[in-house]
């Protein structure tokens, strides 16, 4: 490298060298178009203008990190924070309405209805789907909510009280509560026994296949069953006794299956969501559920009993 | 380092030369030399004058023409409206799915383009274009304050001073609001004009009137009075696709050698010489408005405004020569291939596709349906058992109407033995009666069920079958059939 002040033009090019050569190749001085070099010049000036104004270095403090605030004392979070506010202030008057709101105001009301199905919609994943399934469909022992068979009731009030105080649960006392004995563990029923009623309870449905035994276990249905499950199989929404005579089996309909639920009960529980989610919340998920297309037409006097 | 001698040498080649070499390229950056266009008048001055007042109006008034549509529907006879995603022109209303009609427009256009071009040069270019009438409008207006051609090029010659700082300055400025006025009224096609245009000076229209007002009023004056010719030249595409539309029977502006030529002036010729019709005056290169000499021949740069050939001609007039030494004209005028014809086979191929094109958007605006119909079957769950046995598979039906009216409709379905329709609120049958309100599109679920006896029958075999859904008006009329698939259990 040589240190040459005096003007060096490249014969070829026409243009100045650096004075800068290795082995013969010299640098040519093409210097940066000036509207280039001050528009860098002025993004250098703003992003130093930048770092004063908003959040910029980050730098230790304590135990963990913390950055300089910037003078606008601006962050994504507030942005999104306001937003998220401006949405739910927006929403404000719907989610009122529907917690002023009877469900036969709310239904009338398309744009409210559409409302609370969609908010209904959003909160069943968040809160439901985790057992129901995403689509409500259910799994074993999971009730499939687009069904139209319901153990405590398919009209809006009685999907909307379930869902308020649960099935069994724990901590609301007003709970929805029943106890089917377990025949063979509680010793109510010898093996035999609950084989018979096992029999009786398929064949309401067409399955059976011992008719001694669908003899025998009629007579055990008159005397341990019936109270709760109905002549027939009818069952009772009162009393969340499962329909007996129709295809749908919450635990599975095959002889095993039914087996295992008559020797040991099953007992379902779902958490009363009264305390955890607002009344709003959980009459929009009264109105999704219902909407699902299993609902039952509510009948005259419930609705007015409400 | 020793010189190699390369002669007889497989190492070199004497006698090669650089074909590219760097000191003998052409250089790529040339400043621009300014172009002053001489007023004119003419018959084809006339014709970019009524052109461009026709053009013009037809911008700035079109979104303040009314049209009737009745109640609930904007009354602006041309709107694309963003918020409602349609566009109105007059009785045309397209909605946003419908976007594929301004692509058919967009090929009329090009063919329109092609047509033109191959029959009468590119008459776009010179009377038509934006950028023409535009550049156009600005000269005049630089015209108007500062003078014709040679005041304003002493003008520019001239040392700085209030005058010329006085003229100068007040020319951008009314340049500034002629291109205020064009970003203003782009705006207007895009909301109510009247409202928008009271909002707009109140402060209170949305920030995108203003930034694409804004947007417009500067490359309007960048464009139509800085720029000008430089656009037409470097920065369109069209003038180097002209090659390909234009032959030898397109008519286009040029000069006419073989009676011009040799070309000198009348004192020239008084003194003996024998002489072609050109005078050489230069007044058609004082007038162009690219700054190119016609007589040069066909080349890029001409956008066949045909201000020369009025300029011409006035020169012919005055010195009782014969009119049309530059005229429209087959481009080898002179080799008499060229026919001239506006009617031959390539222009009656461009006015078939035009006709084709246009037929099948008119047909397909004619027999469009104002009734969209759009089936999503519900995946999750696939199906539903219910407690009789039967299936039950749900059903979004949107339905969009195009009526300005209620619109009563009703759903039927089909295909399966024994398939009933059930509505979410327990209406049940053979079909479902639902209503549409007017213009919009509303979404209504449906709920198909198949009796458990069919599916002991097997109707739906690997659980799988197809139903025919109907839309039905009030008449009795099938608006619209769709077929959906309908899931149940593997038997």
């Amino acid at each position: 490298m040589s240190d040459k002040h005096e003007k060096d033009i490249d014969q070829i090019s026409g243009v100045e060298t650096t004075g800068h050569e290795w082995d013969g190749i010299k640098e040519l001085n093409n210097p940066l178009p000036k509207w280039w070099l001050y528009t860098f010049y002025a993004t250098i000036l703003f992003a130093i203008g930048y770092t004063i104004v908003y959040p910029s270095w980050p730098f230790p403090s304590g135990d963990g990190w913390t950055y300089v605030k910037g003078t606008a004392d601006y962050a994504q979070r507030t942005d999104v924070a306001e937003e998220i506010g401006a949405v739910k202030a927006e929403q404000a008057k719907y989610v009122d309405e529907i917690r002023s709101a009877d469900f036969a105001a709310i239904t009338a009301n398309d744009e409210l209805h559409d409302f609370a199905l969609q908010g209904g919609k959003a909160a069943f994943g968040d809160n439901c789907a985790g057992c129901h399934g995403s689509g409500a469909q259910g799994f074993t022992g999971f009730p499939n909510l687009n069904d139209d068979d319901w153990l405590w009731g398919g009209t809006i009030d009685a999907i909307y009280t379930t869902i308020q105080h649960g099935i069994r649960s724990e901590t609301d006392p007003e709970t929805r509560l029943s106890d089917m004995p377990r025949f063979l563990a509680d010793g109510i029923l010898d093996r035999d026994g609950v084989l018979d009623v096992t029999e009786y309870v398929l064949s309401l449905s067409g399955k059976a296949e011992d008719e001694a035994r669908v003899a025998r276990g009629a007579v055990i249905y008159e005397e341990q069953c019936v109270a709760c499950h109905m002549e027939g199989g009818a069952g009772s929404h009162d009393l969340g006794a499962p329909k007996l005579s129709d295809a749908i089996w919450l635990y599975g309909g095959d002889r095993a299956a039914v087996y295992e639920t008559v020797a040991y009960a099953r007992r379902g529980v779902m958490p009363a969501w009264a305390g955890r989610l607002d009344e709003a919340t959980i009459k929009q998920l009264a109105l999704y559920v219902y909407s699902l297309g299993g609902g039952e037409a509510a009948p005259v006097e419930s609705m007015e009993s409400r | 380092m020793e010189k190699l001698n390369p002669i007889n040498s497989p190492l070199g080649t004497p006698d090669a030369a650089a074909v590219n070499r760097a000191d003998q390229r052409d250089q790529l950056y040339a400043d621009r030399k300014k172009v002053y266009p001489r007023r004119v008048y003419g018959q084809f001055r006339m014709i970019k004058w009524v052109v461009m007042a026709l053009t013009l109006s037809v911008y700035y008034l079109l979104p303040w023409i009314r049209f009737d549509r009745g109640p609930g529907v904007p009354d602006q006879a041309f709107l694309i409206d963003f918020p409602t995603r349609k566009a109105y022109f007059f009785g045309l209303e397209i909605w946003a799915q419908e976007v594929y009609y301004a692509t058919g427009l967009l090929i009329l256009a090009a063919l329109g383009l092609f047509l033109t071009t191959s029959a009468i040069g590119r008459a776009w270019c010179g009377y038509a274009c934006p950028q023409t009438v535009w550049t156009d409008l600005f000269v005049h207006i630089e015209r108007w304050i500062q003078g014709d051609r040679n005041q304003r090029m002493k003008l520019d010659k001239s040392p700085w001073g209030v005058k010329k700082l006085l003229l100068k300055v007040s020319t951008h400025l009314a340049w500034l609001v002629v291109a205020a006025l064009t970003g203003g009224a782009f705006v207007f096609y895009f909301g109510d004009a009247p409202t928008l245009a009271k909002q707009f000076l109140t402060g209170t229209a949305p920030l995108t009137s203003y930034l694409f007002a804004g947007g417009l009023t500067f490359s309007t004056y960048l464009l139509g009075g800085i720029a000008r010719e430089q656009v037409c030249i470097y920065m369109c595409p069209w003038p180097r696709i002209q090659g390909a539309l234009v032959d030898e029977n397109t008519l286009l502006v040029s000069y006419d050698k073989k009676r011009g030529e040799p070309r000198g002036s009348l004192k020239a010729a008084a003194a003996g010489e024998v002489l072609g019709d050109c005078i050489d005056c230069k007044q058609c290169v004082a007038v162009c408005p690219t700054g190119i000499d016609i007589r040069d021949g066909f080349q890029l740069e001409c956008i066949q405004c045909a201000l020369c050939v009025d300029a011409c001609n006035g020169v012919m007039d005055k010195i009782d020569r014969p009119r049309n030494l530059i005229r429209y004209a087959p481009e080898e005028h002179v080799t008499k291939k060229g026919t001239g014809l506006i009617f031959r086979a390539r222009t009656f191929i461009y006015m078939g596709l035009i006709v084709l094109v246009g037929g099948i958007m008119l047909a397909s605006l004619i027999v469009r349906a104002d009734l969209d119909v759009n089936i999503i079957k519900d995946r999750n769950p696939l199906f539903v058992r219910l407690s009789s046995g039967d299936v039950r598979n749900g059903y979004v039906i949107r339905l969009m109407n195009k009526q300005h009216a209620d619109r009563p409709l009703t759903i039927r379905a089909s295909g399966l033995k024994g398939l009933t329709l059930r509505s979410t609120d327990h209406a049940e049958g053979k079909e479902l009666q639902v209503s549409l309100p007017p213009d919009d599109s509303a979404a209504f679920k449906v709920f198909a069920v198949l009796p458990a006896e069919a599916i002991g029958e097997g109707v739906l075999t690997s659980g799988k079958g197809e139903i025919t859904f109907e839309i039905v008006d009030m008449d009795g009329h099938v608006i619209s059939r769709q077929n959906a698939p309908f899931n149940g259990p593997r038997s």
